[in-house]
């Protein structure tokens, strides 16, 4: 394997750097490297390690260009909304660097394509939004042999490692299992920094690079935390547990598992799923049937279960604002007898503070289905989406 | 008093405070004082039998208490726990039309 000349010129800045120079420009160029995910990690991880010359880079995403990603996924332009984010983020790698091979994988990783996705790459990159594709592609890098280029993001914090690299600690080592689901808020329900994932992403596009060239010391063993608002990194030690189910002495899993089920959360639904599909099921109401109770003037309690800045960006007037975090301890606010219907973003949250009413003994708690999404959609247009 | 950090997602539990500051001369003793100060943490860090959640790590300093005594290491009024949730955020996070 050799550089062209157009190839010389463009790594020229690697290629006078004594620790990279001709070895390490070939040693990227027949490097292979999947990157899972092509949103907010993957956004910058995409776009350098492109111009770094990795010689094939695979993408896995099969979501598409939405209007909330463009404050943070970088490799996505207005222009794409709508698009696969595989197409968008796979133009602009080829666009800046079309020396590099991409490979598309647009499908959703799971138990049954990984082992065959991944066995023909060097080196994973994760940069996934849940928990159960973490712990498969944990799991797939573990049972090949692959390091696994960990990143993860919150609000203002991140965190980064390197997983399974050598024998080295995996994140099953960091955390046997995951949080039951709605127990710690997503980044859905979070939110998190535009810039943030930058930040992270660059730091798992170092880490890949440097492992790729084999300089410097890897970010194994060591979990990086990184806290944006008090502009601060810190270190933990990250070891290997004797006991883990997967890279331990005694291992237990010997091949991929069901990780949706491992999770405690359904399996995605295909975006081509009909809109309409699922019907109100007990315990929920639609949106227009909310509006029409408003509208009879019904004797009924409208409570909203998001947070206070949620509903400043849009509400329904006749809402009670109770966010989920206190509605354990506010229930004397509340009649048990009354009709109360609860709503929250898009019902999940309202789905669960239904489940806490239900439990304190309330007789009429319905859930109103497709929170304020659902309301504005169906009933008043003018209430903006979040 | 050994300082506890309190990572952004469970700073609801803990009146927005990013560090607390409570008695314990044990990895244990600190966690209890913390929950008793802040009983909505409760049920973020431990399970119903009272155990550290898996997915709640638990560090003195940049130890893994795992590693160490577990509930029983010793705390230092100079040393400093860190809270370290698992989080799962990267790529898509929720779109309006309510995927996840």
């Amino acid at each position: 394997m050799t550089l062209s000349k157009d190839e010389i010129l463009r790594y020229s800045r690697h290629l006078i750097v004594p620790e990279v120079g001709m070895e390490g420009q070939l040693k990227l160029k027949a490097a292979k490297v999947l990157l899972v995910g092509a949103g907010g990690l993957g956004a910058p991880l995409g776009l350098y390690l492109a111009a770094a010359g990795i010689g094939r880079i695979g993408l896995v995403d099969f979501d598409v260009v939405d209007f909330t990603n463009l404050q943070r996924q970088v490799i996505h332009f207005t222009k794409d909304v709508g698009r696969n984010k595989i197409d968008s983020a796979a133009e602009k790698m080829q666009a800046l660097n079309p020396n590099v091979e991409i490979v598309k994988h647009e499908v959703a990783l799971s138990s049954e394509n990984a082992m065959e996705i991944l066995q023909d790459y060097d080196l994973v990159v994760d940069g996934t939004d849940n928990f159960p594709t973490r712990y498969l592609v944990n799991d797939a890098c573990v049972l090949l042999g692959k390091p696994n280029v960990y990143g993860s993001i919150f609000r203002f914090e991140g965190q980064a490692t390197v997983f399974a690299y050598q024998g080295g600690p995996c994140y099953r080592c960091l955390y046997p299992e995951p949080p039951p689901p709605g127990l710690v808020p997503s980044c859905a329900e979070g939110g998190v920094l535009g810039i943030l994932p930058g930040t992270i992403g660059l730091i798992q596009a170092t880490e890949t690079v440097k492992l790729i060239l084999g300089i410097g010391e890897p970010l194994v063993g060591r979990l990086l935390l990184y806290d944006a608002l008090g502009m601060r990194f810190r270190e933990l030690k990250l070891r290997k547990n004797p006991e883990c189910p997967i890279c331990g002495e005694h291992r237990t899993i010997t091949k991929l598992i069901d990780y949706h089920q491992f999770c405690g959360v359904p399996q995605h639904v295909p975006q081509e799923a009909p809109k309409q599909e699922s019907k109100v099921t007990e315990g929920e109401i639609e949106v227009t049937e909310v509006k029409e109770k408003l509208d009879r003037g019904d004797k009924f309690v409208l409570i909203d279960v998001r947070e206070p800045h949620e509903h400043q960006i849009c509400n329904i007037p006749a809402a009670k604002l109770i966010p989920l975090g206190e509605v354990g301890r506010r229930l004397d606010e509340l009649d048990p007898e009354a009709d109360i219907v609860i709503h929250c973003k898009s019902g999940m949250r309202s789905a669960r503070a239904c489940g806490i009413l239900k439990a304190a003994g309330f007789k009429h708690v319905r859930n109103m289905k497709g929170g304020i999404l659902a309301w504005s959609d169906q009933v008043d247009r003018s209430v903006p989406k979040y | 008093m050994p300082k506890v950090l309190i990572p952004t997602p469970l700073r609801q539990f803990t009146a927005k405070q990013d560090s607390v500051t409570v008695p314990g001369a044990t990895v244990g003793e600190v966690l209890a004082a913390l929950t008793t100060e802040y009983p909505d943490l409760r049920k973020q860090i431990f399970n119903d039998e009272g155990k550290l959640r898996s997915f709640v790590n638990v560090y003195l300093n940049d130890e893994d208490i795992r590693y160490l005594g577990k509930d029983a290491t010793p705390a230092a009024d100079a040393d400093t726990l860190s809270l370290v949730p698992s989080i799962a955020g990267g790529a898509h996070g929720e779109r309006p039309g309510g995927k996840h």
